[in-house]
């Protein structure tokens, strides 16, 4: 059998190392996920259409927005939720209808929506994204391109049941 | 020793290069194509506003041959109208484009970083041309008018410097950052030699 040494120094190092550890709150109990809901982003809701239609695909296509929609606290993804989509793209301004489409997300709460190449306007190459309906609490976000070369953009929601 | 008469020449070659060049650039950007007339009618305002930035510095030193002294200050006083002008034109434009951006960004609480510094400049030279104008009636001190209408004309300078600067928009970069160059020392020349 070996021998553990235990010495007043390995307790202090390890209380030590223990009560550092507790204090920068990296030992939490267990417990459910709560996810933060996602706030609006500045400037999201400008040109928002309400009621913008379903679509396939925005205008003529080539530029990819995606991202995903989970609920609040626990995270589950949340199927079905309609998610509107506009940006100024090479087919039109932000305040232009055809600038605007709706998707919804599938059984894991994912949504993609084809839509024209977002150029920069404003000073910025940048989406607007939306939820606005009765079940969750209403999100507008604004993302914004790394580069305007870029051919996709994603944004996720966190929703807040309403 | 060149003479008067080709250095009148060549400082005006130059001057009219310098400000017709970002302009031309600007005139050939790709995003042209993606934009309705009041928003690039917007854009252009906003170029022609900075690019004037240039030429009043230079008209109060009394730097362009031909316009120093007296002409040249009533002619600074011309363009400093035209400059209050494109201003207007490219907010007002802008607001036509997409009213609720304008809204925040006069609000100041716009998501880009870059119209806060819009705003400031338009609010600086708003105030500097009405100094100018209310000149007499104010009868303030000649120094403590000139102070008033320079430090309203230098955070003019800086707030559009830093606006363009930080915009991704119609201007080609390399002759964006060279018309900002030009405006900051034009306007840093004619500050450091100021009688106040």
């Amino acid at each position: 059998m070996s021998f553990v040494p235990f010495t007043r120094r390995t307790l202090l190092a390890t209380g030590g190392a223990a009560i550092a550890t507790g204090t920068t709150g990296l030992l939490v109990p267990a417990r459910a996920q709560t996810l933060a809901p996602t706030p609006s982003m500045r400037g999201g809701s400008n040109n928002y259409r309400p009621g913008a239609p379903i679509v396939e695909r925005i205008g003529g296509g080539g530029f990819w927005m995606s991202g995903t929609v989970r609920r609040a606290g626990d995270g589950a993804p949340l199927e079905g939720q309609r998610i509107q989509i506009w940006a100024h793209t090479t087919e039109g301004h932000e305040r232009d209808p055809q600038s605007h489409g709706a998707t919804l997300t599938d059984a894991n709460g994912e949504f993609r929506l084809e839509m024209p190449q977002i150029v920069p306007a404003f000073g910025q190459a940048h989406g607007h994204l939306a939820y606005d309906d009765e079940a969750f609490e209403t999100v507008f976000l604004r993302p914004v391109m790394s580069s305007a070369s870029d051919t996709s953009l994603t944004a996720d929601f966190v929703l807040q049941p309403a | 020793m060149i003479s008067d008469r080709v250095r009148f020449a060549l400082i005006w070659t130059a001057l009219v290069g310098v400000l017709a060049v970002p302009i031309a650039a600007a005139a050939t950007s790709p995003l042209l194509a993606w934009r309705d007339p009041i928003y690039i009618l917007a854009g252009f305002a906003g170029i022609v506003g900075m690019a004037l930035l240039l030429v009043q510095p230079l008209l109060i030193g009394g730097l362009l041959p031909g316009l120093s002294g007296p002409p040249g200050r009533r002619v600074h006083r011309w363009i400093g109208g035209i400059l209050v002008a494109a201003v207007l034109i490219h907010v007002g434009a802008l607001w036509i484009t997409s009213p609720p951006d304008v809204v925040d960004a006069l609000l100041l609480v716009s998501p880009t970083p870059f119209s806060v510094w819009g705003v400031i400049a338009m609010w600086a030279v708003f105030a500097a041309a009405l100094l100018a104008a209310l000149r007499k009636r104010l009868r303030l001190r000649p120094r403590r008018w000139r102070l008033g209408h320079a430090a309203l004309a230098v955070v003019t300078v800086l707030g559009t410097v830093a606006h363009a600067l930080l915009i991704d928009g119609t201007m080609e970069t390399l002759s964006k950052v060279m018309l900002c160059v030009l405006v900051l020392a034009a306007t840093g020349k004619i500050v450091a030699g100021l009688k106040v």
